[in-house]
């Protein structure tokens, strides 16, 4: 039984004073995807059935190679902002927290490396 | 973590059954979670027969009833009868509702009657509030001022200012929405929940109170407010039809407003 006035408990160690800036970040970002989606499904159509060459030719318009960076960061960062959430709501024993929060952050990071490598590859023809 | 099954000394077990009287026609039966702090059997679900036609409309009409005439060991929280104390907060046909204004006549089949869900408890259908009223005096819900009170009045306030309390005033703390939130199930010991943060909501909507700022600072963060995922499961709940989760968005609408974009 412990003996802690319930008050104390509740207070804990008190305010954060932090996350707003996750709570709209994870907004924004959400907004950002639907129009990067879009421009993504467009992509899909465009080089459906498209020869190498000329997919190539498609991903190294510098339009296209932009969005396609924009998208693949945008989209980890949405990723780790909810894995976040998921981790802190389910996952209680510090040890494994603290894990899951450097397996999710160091996986989206090779992710966005990964990816934005490839597509400049594709557009730059290396 | 989030549980996915009881622990070994909470699982339920098979309970009692106690039959209608003879000659009753217009039965129905309660079933309802019983366990006692004093013994070391487990939990487990006595089945009661009532005679509807000898009782009053209501789940607690029903439930006094067994306790007055078929078994006085069962324990309960109630007191004005009415749906504004809230004492008789419990998990009735598997919602959260006041046992008072919950007409029997709205359930089919049995009656199944639970603790609130996810805290701890104490006797039968009593739970342990301790955290749950120490959360609501964290938020400090009374009028803060810096200017001091006019000497020959009160501190007025417009119709429309006063407006703004509606549906938010009428909370009784009865718990019903934070205990029907499943972040609160899971993170309780430091999210707020619906009920405390509908609360702090209404004193940052009072035009008289001056420490909106303070009331911000104390509500910004990543557990006390934002556990909040907008799962509705409180408003949905409410017996008293409030809208905790617009409060809690509202919150957050005031946190975003006052750092810019």
């Amino acid at each position: 039984m412990s003996m802690v006035n319930p008050l104390a408990k509740a207070r804990g160690h008190g305010s954060a004073k932090e996350g707003v800036h996750h709570w709209y970040a994870q907004r924004a970002s959400a907004v950002l995807l639907i129009f990067l989606t879009g421009w993504l499904i467009y992509a899909f159509i465009t080089l459906a059935g498209m020869e190498y060459p000329a997919a190539r030719e498609f991903m190294s318009q510098p339009l296209n190679a932009a969005f396609s960076v924009v998208l693949l960061v945008t989209m980890f960062y949405h990723a780790v902002l909810g894995l976040q959430v998921v981790i802190e709501d389910y996952v209680h024993r510090p040890a494994v927290e603290v894990l899951l929060y450097f397996i999710t952050r160091a996986g989206a990071l090779i992710g966005v490396a990964l990816g934005i490598i490839h597509v400049l590859k594709l557009a730059l023809g290396a | 973590m989030a549980e996915f099954r009881l622990p070994a000394n909470s699982r339920i077990g098979k309970g009692k059954t106690f039959p209608a009287p003879d000659g009753a026609k217009n039965t129905r039966v309660f079933r309802i979670y019983r366990w006692n702090p004093d013994d070391e059997n487990n939990p487990r679900i006595d089945s009661y027969e009532v005679d509807l036609d000898s009782c009053g409309p209501m789940v607690l009409d029903a439930v006094i009833k067994i306790k007055n005439e078929i078994d006085p060991t069962l324990t309960f929280r109630r007191s004005c009868r009415e749906g504004i104390c809230g004492s008789c907060a419990m998990n009735i046909d598997g919602t959260n509702t006041l046992a008072c204004i919950k007409p029997i006549a709205e359930i089919s089949g049995d009656v199944k009657i639970n603790p609130l869900p996810h805290l701890p408890v104490v006797k039968d259908i009593v739970p342990d509030m301790s955290h749950f009223y120490a959360q609501y005096a964290t938020i400090k819900p009374w009028i803060r001022t810096q200017s001091t009170a006019p000497p020959d009045r009160e501190r007025l306030q417009s119709k429309e200012d006063r407006e703004k309390l509606d549906g938010l005033y009428e909370c009784i703390l009865c718990a019903c929405c934070s205990t029907s939130c499943p972040s609160y199930w899971w993170n309780g010991d430091r999210y707020l929940g619906p009920a405390v943060l509908l609360q702090a909501y209404r004193w940052l909507a009072d035009s008289r109170d001056e420490a909106t700022g303070e009331r911000l600072d104390d509500l910004e963060d990543p557990f006390r407010l934002y556990r909040c995922h907008t799962i509705m499961n409180c408003t949905r709940t409410c017996p008293k039809g409030l809208n905790p989760a617009k409060a809690i968005a509202e919150v957050k609408k005031m946190l975003m407003a006052r750092r810019g974009i």
